[in-house]
């Protein structure tokens, strides 16, 4: 048994006088302990609210989850609030996108860190400093004495995003969502939180769902890649099979379209043509039919199912019914 | 030479606007406001205000409740004494030094106002917590309520309130001016604790498991005290002209002994047309301290409000 088991997640959105949305839709995953697995996708595929609604953060107005999320055996989705309050930082644990706007600006690092070991793990706030200290220390935040406690305006960037690292994982977590954390920083600072969570997860066990839509995190860090689109997993993989062979026309496109230094002079890059917004309903066909390159009539009339590829071994699931053939595969070398 | 040194004090402000994630929003302001000609005049005059009301007591030359000058006030011959020696802008109606009545005065407008301001913040305080935090039909009850306090013209609802008490007191009034500021504080800090809730870092504390109490008090609360804060500067202003305005109309103390600039503005109003110099001394200490309030409360907003840097 896996760690999170995440079945057939829905999330849908209704607004009073709107059609219901479905924003995340059948949504199937594992995560094992030690095991760092990716959702990837453009914006507004249902990657956040996915993470969201494991974490029991979404508004209960308005929104409809529905499935089976399973930590450790323990349905999250139907716990209650103060069940889910009591698991959150302690058992599964999230670091946010933009670090600067996710920590408190009023209060000083340090009690942003004690807080959450005085509340999961009963400390006085005097052994929660030494300990805040040591995690400042583990995540390579120098001098963590004084960082205590300074705010969070005082702190560069990287250094915030490493602050938080520190306070997600102050109760060692068994399980961290990472949504997007590089994002908000600069190349060379993502490289070193990548690597901090990398090593992080290797040397605690933990089990880490990397959201991005930054195809260079997943070559770097993700065991298994689930790509979304409109909502659905279209395709799955571990990380060496999806880039080597990318069997859904929409992977396919995200790998073709990532620029590369050794391209000819000249060379146009290649687009998905299309936005986000010239999508189908699921219910009707393929939701990536109309951007489609390899869309044949089946894809608008019949919605295509989660499979077992057809024709490439190994252990990897896909929702098409025209798969970009082998032989055109990209070539491609940005595994790291 | 000062052209070279404007143009590097702008250059530095420019710099210093550009990073401001980097700089505390409390230093950016003081930089902003140290410089700003309409917050010095405001701050001086509510400096010295304050200043002068406080050493009242000793600044004042005679007893503002004798009426040391009474033999020269007659009714018949409509006689009030003039200035003169020792008493720079002579006595009022009964013979009692103005000078020294104004400055003790001053104390009254200080007390009611910061009272006032204070009974008002708090209770707006609360109200705005509970809608704020609670949300759903507390959120509405009270945000009803504030509706409905809100569309009655603030002087006439203190007023009203004013008028609620059979026989008013100093505390009366202040109360009847903190109610108004109510609703005010109320609407503020509701607004502020929304937009926290839905904010980043509230988000991450709750993805932390942090107790609702805590998220409230800790994470939402102390990052919406800002606007309201500066709210409470022109709530000041607000607070002093309410007060003067309801001892003018005869429902503030009944206590005539002690010196209050609405009353004494009051009282000025039967001689109006042979000593008028009796109504202006109150009438301008009232709207020179107001303004300095108004002026001083305006300039902060503005350098805490990051939609006006200019």
């Amino acid at each position: 048994m896996a760690l999170l088991e995440v079945r057939d997640l829905s999330v849908v959105f209704k607004r009073k006088g709107e059609e219901p949305f479905a924003a995340v839709d059948g949504v199937s995953f594992d995560v094992e302990p030690g095991q760092t697995v990716g959702l990837v996708g453009e914006s507004g595929c249902g990657k956040s609210v996915t993470s969201l609604a494991i974490m029991g953060l979404l508004a209960k107005r308005g929104v409809e989850v529905s499935g089976s999320a399973k930590f450790d055996g323990t349905e999250l989705l139907t716990l209650s609030n103060r069940q889910m309050r009591d698991r959150r930082g302690q058992e599964l644990s999230m670091v946010f996108q933009d670090p600067l706007s996710s920590l408190n600006p009023v209060i000083s690092i340090g009690l942003q860190v004690t807080e959450v070991l005085e509340r999961h793990r009963g400390l006085s706030r005097k052994e929660a400093s030494v300990q805040a200290a040591e995690l400042l220390d583990k995540v390579g935040i120098p001098d963590p004495k004084r960082r205590l406690t300074e705010y969070p305006h005082q702190l560069s960037g990287g250094m915030r995003q490493r602050a938080l690292i520190a306070i997600a994982l102050a109760c060692r977590p068994r399980l961290l969502i990472a949504d997007e954390p590089t994002t908000a920083l600069d190349v060379t600072i993502q490289a070193q939180i990548l690597a901090l969570l990398a090593e992080l997860v290797k040397d605690t066990e933990t089990a880490l769902i990397m959201i991005t839509h930054d195809l260079g995190v997943v070559a770097g860090l993700c065991d298994e890649v689930n790509v979304l689109y409109g909502g659905r997993v279209v395709e799955r993989a571990g990380r060496h099979d999806l880039f080597r062979v990318p069997r859904h026309p929409y992977t396919h496109g995200l790998l073709a379209s990532i620029p590369r230094l050794d391209a000819p002079r000249g060379e146009r890059l290649s687009p998905i043509r299309g936005s986000v917004a010239d999508n189908i309903p699921w219910t009707t066909g393929c939701a990536f039919a109309p951007r489609c390159p390899n869309a044949i009539d089946t894809c608008v009339e019949v919605t295509p199912a989660m499979e077992a590829d057809p024709v490439v071994a190994g252990e990897r699931l896909l929702r098409c019914h025209n798969p970009v053939e082998p032989a055109d595969r990209v070539e491609q070398e940005i595994l790291t | 030479m000062s052209t070279r040194t404007d143009k590097i004090d702008a250059l530095a402000e420019q710099t210093a606007r550009s990073d401001s994630a980097g700089v505390s929003v409390a230093a950016a302001a003081w930089r902003r406001l140290r410089r700003n000609p309409v917050f010095l005049f405001g701050a001086a005059i509510v400096v010295a205000f304050v200043v002068l009301a406080l050493l009242s007591p000793w600044l004042a030359q005679h007893d503002p409740t004798e009426r040391m000058l009474g033999d020269q006030v007659s009714r018949a011959r409509d006689q009030i004494p003039p200035p003169q020696e020792g008493h720079p802008l002579g006595g009022d109606q009964v013979g009692r030094d103005l000078l020294s009545r104004l400055l003790i005065g001053s104390q009254q407008t200080l007390m009611v106002g910061v009272l006032a301001t204070l009974i008002g913040f708090t209770c707006g305080l609360v109200l705005g917590t509970l809608a704020g935090a609670i949300g759903g039909w507390v959120d509405t009850v009270v945000m009803r309520a504030v509706d409905v306090m809100l569309s009655i013209p603030g002087l006439l609802l203190a007023v009203s309130i004013g008028a609620l008490f059979a026989s008013p007191t100093q505390f009366t009034v202040i109360l009847a001016v903190a109610m108004v500021q109510v609703p005010i504080f109320a609407r503020l800090l509701r607004g502020s604790m929304l937009a926290q809730r839905h904010s980043d870092h509230v988000l991450a504390a709750r993805a932390l498991g942090v107790k609702q109490r805590a998220i409230v008090f800790r994470h939402m609360l102390p990052n919406s005290l800002g606007p309201v804060i500066v709210q409470s500067t022109l709530v000041l202003a607000i607070s002093i002209i309410d007060a003067a305005a309801l001892s003018f109309l005869g429902l503030g103390n009944p206590d005539d002994r002690i010196p209050e600039w609405g009353a004494m503005l009051g009282q000025a109003q039967s001689d109006i047309d042979s000593h008028p110099h009796l109504a202006y001394w109150p009438a301008a200490c009232i709207i020179v301290v107001a303004l300095g309030f108004t002026l001083m409360g305006e300039s902060l907003r503005e350098a805490l409000d990051p939609k006006s840097r200019r």
